[in-house]
C-alpha cells in the first residue's frame, strides 16, 4: 500500500490545523460581540466633550486652544497607526500598514517629516522594520482598550505638537463596518478640523433631557446678548486644556475600540474560511486514501485468486 | 415635587450613571462643590480619586459614584461629569511619556524579544497558506 501512510499523516496535520482555526474561529466570534459593545459605549464619552467644547467656545469665542488653530506650514506631520497585537486575522494589518506607508511616502516626497506612534504589536513590528521614526509605542493591550495605557503614546504627540515639533496628527486604522467589512481610515486629528466646534443637534435630541430645550434657548439667548460665561475651577485655560487632551484621548481610544472590533471580525471571517478549506481537503484526501485502499485490496485478491488459478 | 436636575455621568469606557437628581455633591479641585438645580454654568476640573455624592429623588441615602477625576459641567438643567477612567496627575502623565518613549526606543534596539509566539504563528500562517493554496488548486481542476 504504497502512499497510503502518508496520505493517513496528512489527513492527521489537516485535521489538527483544522481543529486550531475551528477555536480561534469561535474565540472571535465570541470576542468581537464584546468588542463592538466597547466601540459603542466610548461614543457617548466623545459626544458629550464635544458638546461642552462647544459651548465653552460659544462662552469665548476669542480664546483658541493651540489644538483648533491651524498652522500654515506643515514641516513635520505625527501619524498614530492603530493595528493589532496578535496576526492571523486576514488582510487587516497589511491594508492599514499599506495606507499609513503610502501617506507616509507622500508626506515625504512633499518634503515633510513623519514621526510615528504605533499603537498594537504588528505596527510596531513593520515600522521598526521600515526604519520609520517611532516616537512612542504601546503594545499588548488585550482584549479591552484601556485608557490607562493609551495616555502615554498618545500625549508624546501631543506635547510634540504644542512645542510645535510636528504640525499636524493624523491617526490611521481600520473601521468596522459590519462583520463582513471593514476598511482602513487615516483621519485628520490636530488641528481639529471644522465641525468639531458646532453643537451636534442630534446629539441634543438624543439625549432624552426634558430640560435640554430649554438649556438650548438659554444658551442662544445668552450668547446672543453675551452675557453669560462659566465659572472656572481652578482657571479657564487649564480646564479648556483638560478637555481638549481628553477630547483627543477619547477619540484615540475610540479609534483603538474600533480597530479591536475590526480585528476580531476580521480573524472570525479569515479562521472560518481556514476551516471551510481544511474540511474540503479532509473530505479529498480521505477519498484518495480510500481508492488506494480499495485499490491495494483489490490487488491482493486478485493475486490470490491468480496464485490459486496457478496451482 | 422638588425641582430636580438632570445628570450624566460618562466614562470613555461605559456610561456610568444617567438620570435625575435634587442635588450633587462634586469634589472639585478647589474644594467641594454643591450644585442645586439653576446653578450657574460652571466647569470645574475633579479631584482624583474621590466620590461624587448623588441625591436621587425619593430616596434617603445618596448614591456614591466613583470618580478617579475628570470634568464637571453645569447648565441650568443639565450636569455632565466625564469621569476618567485612570488616574491622572502632571507626574503620573509625565512618567507614562516616558514608558512609552523608553519602550520605542528598546524595540528599536531588540527586535526579535517574542521570538517564540512569532515562530509558532509563522507555521499556522503557513499552514493556513498552504490550505488556501490547495483550495485554489482544487477549483482549477489540477489535482494529483
Amino acid at each position: 500500500m504504497a502512499g497510503s501512510k502518508e496520505i493517513r499523516t496528512k489527513i492527521k496535520s489537516v485535521e489538527n490545523t483544522r481543529k486550531i482555526t475551528k477555536a480561534m474561529e469561535m474565540v472571535a466570534a465570541s470576542k468581537m460581540r464584546k468588542a463592538q459593545e466597547r466601540m459603542r459605549h466610548a461614543r457617548p464619552y466623545a459626544e458629550k466633550i464635544r458638546n461642552v467644547a462647544a459651548h465653552l467656545s460659544h462662552a469665548h469665542p476669542e480664546y483658541k486652544h493651540p489644538f483648533v488653530v491651524k498652522r500654515e506650514e506643515v514641516k513635520n506631520i505625527g501619524l498614530i497607526v492603530v493595528t493589532s497585537d496578535k496576526g492571523l486575522c486576514g488582510g487587516l494589518n497589511t491594508n492599514v500598514l499599506r495606507l499609513a506607508i503610502n501617506q507616509m511616502k507622500r508626506w515625504e516626497s512633499e518634503g515633510r517629516g513623519v514621526g510615528v506612534t504605533t499603537i498594537g504589536n504588528k505596527g510596531l513590528g513593520f515600522m521598526s522594520r521600515v526604519g520609520a521614526n517611532v516616537k512612542s509605542q504601546v503594545i499588548g493591550l488585550g482584549d479591552a482598550p484601556h485608557m490607562e495605557k493609551l495616555i502615554g503614546p498618545v500625549k508624546v504627540m501631543l506635547d510634540a505638537y504644542v512645542a510645535g515639533e510636528i504640525d499636524q496628527v493624523h491617526i490611521v486604522y481600520t473601521r468596522f463596518i459590519n462583520t463582513m467589512k471593514q476598511e482602513p481610515v487615516m483621519e485628520q486629528m490636530l488641528p481639529l478640523t471644522g465641525d468639531f466646534l458646532t453643537v451636534d443637534s442630534k446629539t441634543h435630541a438624543h439625549d432624552k433631557v426634558t430640560a435640554s430645550d430649554v438649556v438650548q434657548s438659554v444658551m442662544q439667548m445668552g450668547v446672543a446678548q453675551g452675557y453669560w460665561d462659566y465659572i472656572y475651577e481652578p482657571d479657564a485655560a487649564e480646564v479648556v486644556h483638560e478637555l481638549m487632551v481628553r477630547y483627543i484621548e477619547s477619540l484615540v481610544y475610540h479609534s483603538v475600540a474600533e480597530n479591536m472590533a475590526s480585528e476580531q471580525s476580521a480573524r472570525m471571517v479569515a479562521m472560518k474560511s481556514a476551516s471551510d478549506n481544511a474540511k474540503n481537503v479532509i473530505g479529498e484526501l480521505k477519498l484518495i486514501y480510500n481508492k488506494a485502499r480499495q485499490a491495494a485490496i483489490t490487488k491482493e485478491i486478485s493475486e490470490i485468486v491468480g496464485g490459486a488459478a496457478a496451482v | 415635587m422638588a425641582t430636580t436636575i438632570h445628570l450624566d455621568v460618562v466614562s470613555v469606557e461605559a456610561s456610568i450613571f444617567s438620570g435625575v437628581a435634587e442635588y450633587v455633591i462634586a469634589p472639585a479641585v478647589m474644594g467641594e462643590v454643591g450644585i442645586y438645580p439653576n446653578h450657574a454654568p460652571m466647569i470645574a476640573k475633579l479631584k482624583p480619586n474621590a466620590e461624587l455624592r448623588v441625591k436621587v429623588p425619593e430616596q434617603d441615602e445618596k448614591t456614591l459614584i466613583f470618580v478617579s477625576g475628570g470634568l464637571l459641567e453645569v447648565q441650568p438643567g443639565v450636569i455632565t461629569v466625564l469621569a476618567d477612567t485612570a488616574i491622572r496627575g502632571q507626574d503620573l502623565d509625565e512618567a507614562r511619556v516616558l514608558e512609552a518613549k523608553r519602550q520605542a526606543e528598546e524595540a528599536m534596539k531588540h527586535r526579535s524579544s517574542e521570538m517564540d509566539y512569532a515562530k509558532a504563528q509563522a507555521e499556522l500562517a503557513t499552514a493556513i497558506a498552504q490550505l488556501q493554496v490547495i483550495e485554489k488548486m482544487r477549483k482549477g481542476k489540477v489535482i494529483h
